[in-house]
Order: C-alpha cells, then structure tokens, then sequence
C-alpha cells in the first residue's frame, strides 16, 4: 500500500502543484476536512480560503478560491478557479483588493443600490485568505 | 511606360511594406507560442473538469437543473468569439459568415436570434447589422483572463434564467493546425446531460480506475448546481483560448503571404527597372553615334 497521496492543484492559467505528500487539508464548503494517503473516494466542493498540505514535515501553505477537490485511487485533484502558494501571494494587490472590497461594501450600507455585495463580499474573503496565507510563512 | 524613377520609387515603397509584414509576422510568431502555451496549459484544467462534470451527470436526474432544461425554442442567441485586431487574413471574416449562416437558418425556422460578441472584430461588425447584441466584451483577447469569460458566462446564464433566451450557442475560431482555423459551433446552454457524459468518459484514467463510490460533499446534485455555472465559463474560456491562438495563426499566415507578394512584385518590378535602365542607355548612344555620324558627313 502507498503511504503517499499524490496532489495535484490545477488553475485554469497553469499546474500549481504536483507532488507526492502525507497529509493534505483543503476547505470543503461542508467543513475544513483532511486527506492523507488511501482516503475513500470523495467529491467536495470547495470555499474560499486556505489549503494546506504537509511533505515529509514541510508544510506548504495555498490560498484556493472557487472550485472543487476530488480524490480517488490515491490522487487527489484540486481544482480552482485561483490558488497561490504563499510564497508567490501579492500582498500588496491582496491589501488593494481589501480597500477596495471594504470601500464597496460601507457604500452599499450607506444606501447605494449598485453595488453587488456578495461579490464584495467574496472580493474581501478572497483578500483577507490571501494575506493569512501569505502572513504566516511555513 | 512608367519612367524609371516611377519604378525606382514603387520598389522602395514595397521594400518597405516588406519590412513591415515581415517584422509582423515574426511579432504573431512570438505570440502565436505564447498563445499555444496558455491554450495547452488549461487543457488539464478543462479535461478534469469535463470528467468530473460528466461523472456527476449520469447520477442525476438532469430534469432538477434549471441549466439543463430544454425549451422550446423562441429565441436562441449565438456567442461569437472573434479577435480584437484585424490584419489576418480572413480569419474574422469566416467567423463572421458562419454566425451570419446560423442566424439565417434559426430566422428561416421562424425564430428570434440574438448575438453576443467577445472581441471587437465580431461587435464592430454586428452593431451596424440590425441583430440585437445583448453581450459585448471587446479589448480582451490579447491577454485572456478567466475574468471575462466568467462575465460573459454569467451573463448568458443570466438571460437564459430570465427566459429571454431560450439557447446559447458558441461559435469560436477553432485551431485545427498553423494553417488550417476552423469556425465551430458548439452548443453552451441548455448543458445536455446526454453530451456531458460522453465527455466525461474521454479521461483514460477514469476508464482503467475501479469505479468507486464516491463520497459528496455535499451531495450531487448540490454540487452540480455549483459547477454548472463554471462549467459554462470554462467552455467560453477554452473558446476563447483556442480563438486567440487561431487568430496568431491566421495572421502569421497572412503575413507570409504578403511577404511573399511583396517580393515577387519586387523581383518583377526590378526586371522592369532593369529593362527600362537598358532603353534608355540604347536610346542615348543611338543619339551620340547619330550625332557623330552628322559630324562626319
């Protein structure tokens, strides 16, 4: 029996991650779960927020955001629409979008009627996953 | 006969229209890779998703999905999926037949047709056509983000929802080889159980792996619910990808055959040179022996 999973994280731009890990943790919309080698087949969808998988005691931090994570046969796939390893995380473009999202969000609740507050409100999760992620180097 | 210095300047000029087309072709060359690249990296993406769309499909009862629903059909639209630049060949212009094509034959069938146009080219073309152009997303195609495919996606779900449209087609320059860019057309909403699982059963993996029962979180058809929004603005990213690397194509192409006009008209234009320089020297020595011989006599 393999003691390993093999992780792949696929984006739409390029193949983030692919190797062999212990133990890999990825936030399902029903509940941060973890997989490690030999785990049952699953199928979950995925929230914004941080994954993070362990090598021979490394851990490797990733913001995801958007998507779906799927293992069978000892491969796990992890699709998403973004996700950076943290060390590669533009804090500065995260800490923009975080203006940004919070600006939107005190004129919605100051009355204006355009703007689209669950996209916001997504925009301010996906900023503020992206510098946890990037604020706490492995 | 043009004078000689009529063809004296005509070659110049080409020499110079030369430079250009050549030094263009080269610029789609170097985009042409990089647009291949972008093109051949989402394919993983693309493949593992249809795979999982695919499996899920065939556990579901494809009724329960708004997006899946087949209608009858009052008024379909068509996303067409041009470049922003012109200058290659008549890549955009096929294009643009083929969605002229489709909107006679919905029209003969008595149905309404509406058009939705990614990359400027298309709009340019169908906002002075009377058709109704609902969608319009312009100056993207030369570096394609998921965001705008997921604007455009989001929208034509949005009038397909609504009940304003009742199916979407998607027709995109499709890159068969460098010289060969095929417009496709390709159906996008209502999604089709049926042509979803045929897909599903192209990844090899799935075929030699046991078929094991699967765990969902949540469960299917929730999960369905979520990817089949994405699943729209996946096949609009891949069209546009594949759109963008046949457009580099097309106009690589174009520009070598220009090239090559440009230096047949020079190689005939110099032959004329050539031929119009030796008159003239004959016609001068004629008139300085007839003039000796004058003296002579």
């Amino acid at each position: 029996m393999a003691n390993k999973l093999n992780l792949e994280v696929v984006t739409p731009t390029k193949l983030v991650v692919s190797d062999e890990v212990d133990l890999c943790t990825v936030p399902g919309t029903e509940g941060v779960f973890g997989v490690m080698a030999n785990h049952a087949p699953i199928l979950s969808t995925l929230k914004i927020g941080e994954m993070h998988y362990d090598k021979d005691g490394n851990i490797v931090r990733l913001a995801v955001s958007g998507g779906f994570v799927e293992v069978s046969a000892n491969r796990m796939t992890v699709l998403a629409e973004a996700a950076e390893i943290s060390e590669d995380i533009d804090v500065e473009r995260a800490l923009r979008a975080k203006e940004r999202a919070e600006k939107r969000l005190q004129e919605a609740e100051s009355g204006r009627e355009d703007i689209d507050i669950a996209r916001a409100k997504a925009a301010m999760a996906r900023a503020l996953t992206r510098l946890k992620v990037a604020g706490k180097p492995s | 006969m043009a004078s000689l210095k009529d063809i004296k300047l005509k070659i110049t000029g080409i020499k110079k229209t030369e430079q250009i087309t050549k030094a263009m072709n080269m610029v789609a060359a170097a985009k042409f890779r990089g647009a291949q690249e972008r093109m051949e990296e989402f394919r993983p993406y693309a493949g593992k998703f249809s795979g999982v769309m695919g499996q899920l499909a065939t556990r579901v009862d494809p009724n329960a999905f708004p997006l899946m629903e087949e209608r009858d059909v009052k008024k379909s639209m068509v996303l067409v999926v041009t470049s922003d630049r012109g200058l290659c060949g008549a890549f955009n212009a096929n294009i643009i037949s083929a969605a002229e094509n489709f909107i006679d034959e919905k029209k003969g069938e008595g149905k309404e047709v509406a058009v939705g146009c990614i990359g400027r080219k298309g709009y340019q073309y169908f906002s002075k056509t009377d058709v109704e152009v609902p969608i319009e997303i312009t100056d993207c195609m030369a570096r394609i983000e998921m965001v705008d495919a997921k604007k455009a996606g989001q929208e034509c779900i949005r009038l397909f929802l609504d009940g304003q449209l009742d199916e979407i087609y998607l027709l995109y320059g499709r890159f068969v080889n460098v010289v060969t860019q095929k417009p496709t057309l390709k159906k996008l909403i209502p999604i089709s159980a049926t042509e979803l699982s045929e897909v599903g059963e192209e990844t090899e993996e799935e075929k030699s792996g046991p078929k094991a029962a699967y765990i969902y979180e949540p469960d299917p058809e929730e999960i369905l619910n979520i990817l089949l929004p994405m699943f729209v603005n996946v096949q609009i990213m891949a069209a546009m990808l594949e759109t963008a690397c046949s457009e580099q194509a097309a106009r690589m192409t174009a520009m070598d055959n220009a090239t090559r006009a440009c230096s047949d008209m020079i190689h005939e234009l110099t032959l004329a040179y050539n031929k119009a320089r030796q008159a003239a020297i004959t016609a001068e020595l004629m008139d300085i022996v007839g003039g000796a011989e004058a003296l002579k006599g």
